[in-house]
């Protein structure tokens, strides 16, 4: 113990990068790196990050505009997400999403306004047995329907 | 470090009388499945809970281990109790508190609770005639049929344990090539196997690997393709977490027979057990010199490394996964060149499936004619299915090639739900087709699928039931290749749009005569002008399901019905007066108020404001309400 947690966030963002720096075919990498410290990938992080790895800003922004994972905009406190696969499909995950925009008053793929939620219909997690299924920050609620889907939001309130 | 072949065989006798300690210091060995989907069932707890109850009987001399995904997915989550002397049991969808129970009753009792084995008697109908009240596994529908090449150790052996994987002969087979073979042999062997590649295509291997190997000599590379893009598919991904080292063992021979010296790993970033145990499983083979500078003293040398997907479909598509490891946006390129010819950063690259690589040891280990006989005439081996959607034993499949749907459906698993019948099942995901009822008797091989008009694909084996509507599936999928086109071809980038428009237009209500004659003809000319494999199947679906569900599209359109009642514009909710007892209660449940009626009239909906949630039918005590 005794180490001290005052690193920020950019601080660490930035060894991140120093530890990849003018390694171009990295970017993908990086950007996993710089999301999962800064929650989302700002216009000062996609510089940082072109600026540290020696390549455009425009092909940064390319790049995290081209793959799903990567986003621009903040995220909730609590990340809901509803698989979308084949599986949960034809098992009713359409039904967890509609029950689960009427109750926070939001569409998939936005942000309650008070910052707390956000809500996806996300690929396929490849948890089928457990079908339809949803993540709230990472921990799995399987065998979903609207109403389970509702309850468990309440231990998040 | 091991530096010799010698090292080697000294390291797997070494570990194997460790495990061999182990099993004589301890009265019982207890495995806990720990997948993702094992882990998500609440296998941690399941975990914690033996532990802790074992620690409360003050028992010592019980190894509890993790293991990868077991297979029987609906089952989860599992846990294997083996006591030497007597057969394993492999208990299923239990809590903290039953593995607790079994710890008191199995390991400390001595008895098992054979109700809540999986291999209990009786517990699958169609399981043998016997007095034991624990059966083989061999004996229980669900594994009886399966052959266990790619998965032969997921589900047996801690993935995180690369001694483990050496007991089981790992790392046998590259020790053998490096030191007994050419790189030309072993692309004999693995062409004379036949083996074909398990991402999709079905390409023979060892002529992919000879087109590199021919190639001349200088920096290549070899590439694994994790990116498990078909919704609905997770056989690579339990490989990957119950196997790793079979993947990067594989990779090794591969390299070794094109001349690689470099390899990645392309695993999708909804992945991350996969992707920690595939970092694990590098690391231990880097400290024992099995990767890295001249493996096992033969002159060999090859580094490993796992790069992220991030979401993108398409990056399973050979080409855009390349440009994906680059660091760019992941679009494809056509082809030829190859990537066997020009590949990553313009090198000679072979690019193989998952499992496509975790089935290469066993054939150096075994032999090309012992593969060969295994199978059907042009489809060799086995074939690993993820079995998922209605069925009642979700899980996984490795089958030998050339056994019959109705054998994987309603042997291993285990038929359909009750109460709802067979309709059809979807293969290779959104490129692929669906098979109906009628051709449930058809040997799974390549080709035999591509005559029915769909692919093997990857293994996503999605089975539906009469409450699936086939026009909104086929809408699922093109509204998925829609989104993930990546645009940059236009036969795919607004062929897929308009075909989707189509479907919409047509689910909500709205079709008209020539919808379904647009469709056929635009899914033939995307399949026929895209540029790569994304565009050239995305129209499978549609056009797969109207071959054999035409009627279906014909209600939807002409008749304005869903007779699965999935699509809302195109079925109501109603009560029949007869059976109305008058209690009320849907109207209560109703929430938009759409329900009146009372003691003396029946109730009615008013359809103009009903939503269709469909809680006033579940809510009904009398079954008095249907959907039509
Ligand atoms: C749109 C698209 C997605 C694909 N997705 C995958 C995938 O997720 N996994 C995979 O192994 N192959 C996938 N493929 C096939 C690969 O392009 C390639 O053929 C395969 O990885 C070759 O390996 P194999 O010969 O061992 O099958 C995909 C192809 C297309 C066109």
């Amino acid at each position: 113990m005794g180490t001290c947690n005052c690193k920020t966030a950019w601080d660490e963002l930035h060894e991140v990068i120093e530890a990849y720096r003018g390694q171009e075919s990295a970017l993908i990498e990086v950007l996993h790196r710089a999301q999962e410290i800064m929650g989302y990938l700002p216009r000062d992080v996609q510089e940082a990050v072109a600026e540290g790895l020696n390549v455009p800003l425009n092909k940064v922004y390319g790049v995290v505009s081209f793959y799903h994972h990567f986003s621009v905009e903040p995220k909730g406190k609590y990340q809901i997400a509803v698989c979308y696969g084949t599986a949960c499909y034809v098992k009713g995950a359409p039904a967890v999403v509609s029950a689960l925009e009427e109750k926070l008053g939001i569409k998939a793929g936005e942000t309650t306004e008070d910052g707390k939620f956000s809500l996806a219909a996300v690929r396929c997690l490849g948890a089928c047995s457990l079908a339809p299924v949803m993540t709230i920050n990472q921990k799995a609620y399987g065998m979903m329907d609207g109403d389970k889907a509702v309850e468990v939001l309440q231990q998040y309130e | 470090m091991l530096r010799t072949r010698e090292d080697l065989q000294a390291f797997q006798g070494q570990q194997a009388d460790l495990m061999q300690k182990e099993a004589a210091e301890t009265r019982a060995k207890i495995l806990v499945g720990m997948g993702t989907c094992g882990i998500a069932a609440g296998a941690q707890e399941v975990y914690d809970a033996i532990l802790d109850e074992l620690k409360k009987l003050n028992i010592e001399d019980v190894a509890v281990a993790q293991t990868g995904c077991i297979g029987f997915c609906a089952q989860e989550p599992l846990a294997e109790v083996i006591l030497p002397g007597s057969k394993k049991v492999l208990y299923g969808q239990i809590d903290a508190e039953k593995a607790r129970e079994i710890v008191v009753q199995h390991i400390e009792g001595g008895k098992p609770v054979s109700e809540w084995a999986v291999n209990g008697r009786g517990r699958f109908p169609g399981d043998v005639e016997t007095d034991d009240e624990i059966l083989d596994y061999d004996q229980v529908p669900f594994f009886r049929t399966q052959l266990r090449i790619a998965l032969r150790n997921c589900g047996v052996i801690n993935p995180e344990s690369l001694g483990e994987y050496v007991v089981r002969d790992g790392y046998q087979s590259l020790a053998k090539v490096l030191t007994d073979m050419t790189p030309a042999d072993v692309i004999e062997v693995i062409k004379k196997s036949g083996l074909r590649g398990r991402g999709g295509g079905g390409f023979p291997t060892g002529v992919k690997w000879e087109f590199a190997f021919n190639q001349p000599k200088g920096q290549k590379y070899i590439v694994c393709n994790a990116d498990e893009g078909d919704p609905g598919a997770f056989m690579d991904r339990s490989i990957l977490e119950g196997d790793p080292h079979s993947v990067v063992e594989g990779m090794a021979i591969g390299a070794y027979a094109i001349g690689a010296d470099r390899g990645y790993i392309y695993c999708r970033a909804e992945y991350p057990i996969a992707v920690r145990r595939l970092n694990l499983a590098i690391a231990q083979a880097k400290e024992q010199g099995l990767l890295g500078e001249n493996i096992l003293g033969t002159g060999f040398s090859f580094d490993l490394e796992v790069r992220l997907g991030a979401g993108a479909f398409v990056c399973g598509e050979e080409t855009a996964l390349l440009a994906s490891i680059e660091g760019e946006r992941g679009e494809p390129r056509l082809r030829p060149p190859y990537p066997a010819v020009s590949g990553l950063w313009g090198k000679p690259t072979i690019i193989n499936n998952v499992e496509t690589f975790a089935n290469v040891a066993p054939i150096i280990g075994r032999g090309a004619d012992w593969f060969n006989s295994i199978g059907s005439e042009n489809s060799k081996g086995t074939k690993v299915f993820a079995l998922a959607g209605e069925i009642n034993n979700i899980g996984l499949a490795e089958i030998p090639m050339g056994t019959t749907l109705r054998e994987v459906i309603f042997d291993i698993g285990g038929g359909i739900p009750a109460g709802k019948s067979f309709k059809g099942a979807q293969t290779g995901g959104p490129s692929g087709g669906c098979i109906p009822a009628e051709y449930l008797d058809t040997p799974i091989d390549y080709d035999n699928l591509a005559k029915l008009g769909t692919i093997m694909g990857s293994g996503g084996l999605i089975i539906m039931a009469e409450d699936t509507c086939m026009v909104d599936l086929a809408r699922f999928f093109l509204d998925f290749t829609q989104e993930e086109s990546c645009g940059k071809c236009p036969p795919c980038r607004v062929g897929t749009t308009v075909m989707l428009d189509t479907l919409d237009k047509i689910v909500a209500g709205k079709g008209e005569e020539g919808d379904l004659e647009t469709l056929q003809e635009l899914g033939e000319n995307i399949k026929a002008a895209s540029l790569c494999g994304l565009g050239q199947t995305a129209p499978n679906p549609v056009l797969s399901t109207m071959r054999y569900f035409r009627d279906e599209y014909v209600e939807h359109v002409y008749d304005k019905k869903c007779r699965s009642g999935v699509c809302a514009a195109l079925f109501q909710y109603y009560i029949i007066p007869d059976l109305c007892k008058r209690c009320g209660i849907c109207a209560k449940k109703c929430p938009v108020q759409c329900i009146s009626g009372d003691r003396n009239t029946p109730y009615v909906i008013d359809q103009d404001l009903c939503i269709k949630c469909g809680v006033c039918m579940e809510s009904c005590p009398f079954d008095a309400i249907i959907k039509q």
